[in-house]
């Protein structure tokens, strides 16, 4: 395919080293998915989103740096933390948020909530609710690239929590056997719910869990967009280049509870603080900017807009109708 | 500019909450993440992190206070460095009923709940035309192999579907014409695989995944359940998951409790699948067919005992028969008796012993079972005003319950005894030649059900 044989070949033209126009790009889009989750905070905070609501503060560059080296018509599926994802897929944060308000200007209309939304159009397959579903799902995307001849690669995120499942250990073999485009993304932000890695998983380096099938592993910081960046390079063109599936053990870290109702209990503030202050990813892409010289101004700007379009979503989230009583029967089934 | 700090919901059931402490106090600085209260909610103490950059100007709702309603100013922030001032803020009113007022009522009943299905006319079946003897292995291949010709998106996967030619050789020669790139082989991993072949649907591959028994598939259950019926819905209708299940369902011949049970209740459950369980070969190559254009997610519950039996199949390459639509198998009017896979022959046994005895039956073949031919059923029921339900499976929450419960929503008026159910017994299958016989419907049991009614 011509438009993807362009697309190989604008990921390896890509300078390895820091490039201002794209770190400048990963900075916003990071501090986009913070306001925006702040902004979902305080919306549930004041009743208007119910039920569950897992932010993805302290995460951003994760799914930033990843989204760096995707090319045209590459997919997403993660888990319930799934806002980030979203928007660093390109999908708008009105939408995003009214589907967290539950009203009928949210991608699905206000009938899936938080963990439940998708976008055909920006490839973004879900916010899914059990953990560990989305890896065998993510296998699926994989295997229809393969099946149609195409070389787009399938991003499947999951935590370290999830990495226990046993349907996960099924994906790798699957994936290594059918040797599926599959980048395999381990977001290891130290605790499944409570409980640290530590105390749920038996394997001590998760960038090693596809070993005994040979799929290639790193270890990256998740806290350092650029560092993402890299390994995303070399994860994407393993996969591009037919060679199977590739691990990413991305360490990372949750500054609020695994919910909006977990007290976190199971870590120290210190520890929380210990990481905001030293090793947040959007603090540490500014000074690098800044390193480069990019003005206040700049950075002025960037905050203004973000404010702005995370202030539009929560007016939309808000403003948008309930969804109409009639859509509670539509969408069961696709009728012919 | 000075900003009112809220009460937060903390957990999806909180609407009020006692204030226990408060960790900062009027002219303290706070910045965003820093904790300044600790709310005990109906779950946990929880702790409460500023959200803005500021100065706490004012305490509003003292330490220790319980049953703060959410959403009640509980302090104010002063923000962008002004002058420290006591703003002045209105005495929140009673809130809890502010607070009501500002969700969403909910809904106490959907207001186009068809809670009875409308039941429409009951449709003809179309004549097709030649047939010829096929056993309903073939059919089945036949169908998956015009259905693979047709569309390239539609392909094959499971465990021994390809180079073994199928566990119960159901596959046979589809590697051969269709290549290992459509038919494929996969290991012994059915949570892994089933969740591999959804996710190829919802990208908009057509995938036929073989369970070599539904025995099987309670390891894949949650991807059929959860991310095959459910992402429509979820995703407002953009997602559609076209895929079919299909297999053995139920028991075979002694092979004990594990590999005998029949799902068809566990599946008709479910909104969002439709459920298909064909009896002969006319039935397994048309809704198959049927089953392999749906775009939604189709069971497709098979039986083994049946897959060797050979029945007249129509030879039209365009055979395809409606999912939804039963089949009267065998005209009468005494008594109806409804039946699906396997349970149909019992049925058609039992009514040819009756009507040595001067009853005649209708024998129903439901084919499909979600969604349910209730038209069919109705009309039957009030030709004959007395139903019996034959199912293999266990009673209890069952096809039959819910057909006796149909017919009791559309036709109680025309009922002269009550619906009689014939079942499998409710124990797991037994294995011993002559308990495994006691256990599972005969011709006799539907005979002796009849009579009792007629």
């Amino acid at each position: 395919m011509a438009q993807a044989a362009e697309t190989r070949k604008r990921g390896k033209a890509r300078e390895p080293s820091v490039n201002q126009p794209d770190l400048m790009g990963a900075y916003r889009t990071m501090l986009l998915i913070r306001r925006f989750e702040e902004k979902a905070g305080q919306l549930y905070g004041m009743g208007l989103i119910g039920g569950f609501c897992h932010l993805y503060i302290g995460q951003e560059a994760v799914v930033t740096g990843m989204q760096m080296a995707a090319g045209e018509g590459d997919q997403v599926i993660t888990s319930y933390r799934d806002h980030g994802h979203m928007l660093a897929a390109g999908m708008e944060a009105r939408g995003v948020m009214a589907e967290l308000t539950g009203r009928s200007g949210g991608y699905s209309r206000g009938k899936g909530g938080s963990m439940h939304m998708f976008s055909k159009e920006k490839n973004f397959f879900g916010g899914h609710g059990i953990v560990g579903a989305q890896v065998s799902l993510g296998n699926g995307l994989a295997f229809s690239n393969m099946y149609r001849g195409n070389d787009r690669v399938s991003f499947t995120y999951f935590g370290e929590g999830a990495s226990n499942q046993g349907q996960v250990y099924e994906s790798f073999n699957l994936a290594a056997l059918l040797k599926l485009p599959t980048v395999f993304i381990i977001e290891n932000n130290r605790y499944g719910m409570g409980t640290s890695v530590e105390r749920s998983s038996g394997s001590h380096d998760l960038s090693k869990n596809g070993a005994p099938w040979g799929i290639p592993g790193l270890k990256v910081n998740g806290m350092d967009v650029l560092a993402v960046r890299e390994a995303a390079e070399t994860a994407v063109a393993h996969c591009r280049a037919g060679k199977g599936p590739y691990l990413l053990e991305v360490e990372t870290y949750r500054y609020r509870g695994h919910s909006m109702s977990d007290p976190a209990r199971y870590r120290t503030r210190e520890e929380v603080q210990a990481m905001r202050s030293q090793h947040d990813c959007i603090e540490s892409a500014r000074h690098r900017l800044e390193a480069l010289g990019v003005e206040e101004t700049a950075f002025k700007a960037i905050d203004d807009e973000v404010k702005g379009i995370v202030q539009d979503a929560a007016d939309f989230a808000q403003t948008s109708p309930e969804p109409d009583e009639a859509e509670l029967w539509t969408d069961v089934l696709v009728e012919d | 500019m000075a900003t009112q700090i809220l009460m937060p919901a903390l957990s999806p059931t909180m609407t009020e909450g006692k204030l226990a402490k408060w960790l900062k106090a009027v002219g303290d600085d706070v910045k965003a993440g820093d904790v300044i209260a600790e709310i005990e909610t109906d779950k946990a103490t929880m702790e409460v992190e500023a959200v803005d950059e500021g100065k706490i100007s004012q305490i509003l709702v003292p330490e220790g206070t319980e049953g703060v309603a959410v959403n009640t100013p509980i302090a104010v922030l002063s923000m962008n460095g002004e002058a420290f001032s006591p703003a002045p803020v209105a005495t929140p009113a009673p809130v809890a009923a502010a607070v009501l007022a500002a969700l969403p009522a909910p809904v106490l009943a959907p207001v186009v709940a068809p809670v009875v299905a409308p039941v429409l006319a009951a449709v003809e079946d179309k004549d097709w035309g030649p047939t010829k003897p096929t056993t309903v292995r073939e059919a089945l291949r036949d169908a998956m192999a015009l259905e693979m010709r047709r569309d390239g998106d539609v392909f094959l996967l499971g465990e021994e579907v390809a180079q073994y030619q199928g566990a119960y050789k159901i596959s046979q020669g589809l590697l051969d014409e269709f290549g290992a790139k459509r038919v494929i082989d996969t290991p012994i991993t059915e949570h892994g695989f089933a969740g591999m072949a959804v996710g190829a649907a919802l990208n908009g591959l057509k995938p036929i995944v073989e369970f070599m028994t539904f025995n099987f598939a309670m390891q894949a259950m949650d991807h059929i359940i959860n991310s095959a019926a459910k992402t429509l819905y979820m995703s407002g209708g953009q997602m559609g998951c076209p895929i079919v299940f299909r297999g053995p369902n139920g028991a075979a011949s002694r092979v004990g409790a594990q590999h005998s049970q029949c799902y068809a209740s566990w599946y008709a459950h479910v909104p969002g699948l439709k459920v298909v369980s064909p009896w002969s070969s006319a039935d397994a190559k048309g809704l198959l067919r049927a089953a392999i254009r749906d775009p939604n997610p189709v069971i497709f519950l098979e039986n083994e005992m049946l897959y060797g039996q050979t029945f007249d199949c129509p030879v039209d390459d365009d055979f395809i028969l409606p999912i939804g639509k039963a089949k009267v198998e065998r005209a009468g009017t005494h008594v109806t008796i409804v039946a699906f896979s396997v349970m149909v022959g019992v049925a058609l046994e039992a009514a040819k012993v009756l009507s040595e005895q001067g009853i005649e039956a209708e024998v129903i073949n439901l084919r499909s079972l979600r969604p349910l031919d209730t038209a069919t059923i109705v009309e039957s029921v009030k030709k004959t005003n007395r139903v019996v339900m034959v199912e293999e499976g266990w009673p209890f929450a069952g096809i039959g319950a819910e057909v006796a419960m149909q017919v009791i929503e559309h036709a109680f008026d025309w009922l002269d005894a009550p619906p009689v159910r014939v079942h499998g017994l409710d124990v797991p299958l037994p294995y011993a030649a002559n308990l495994e016989k006691l256990a599972l419907p005969q011709p006799g049991w539907v005979v002796d059900a009849v009579q009792k009614i007629v």
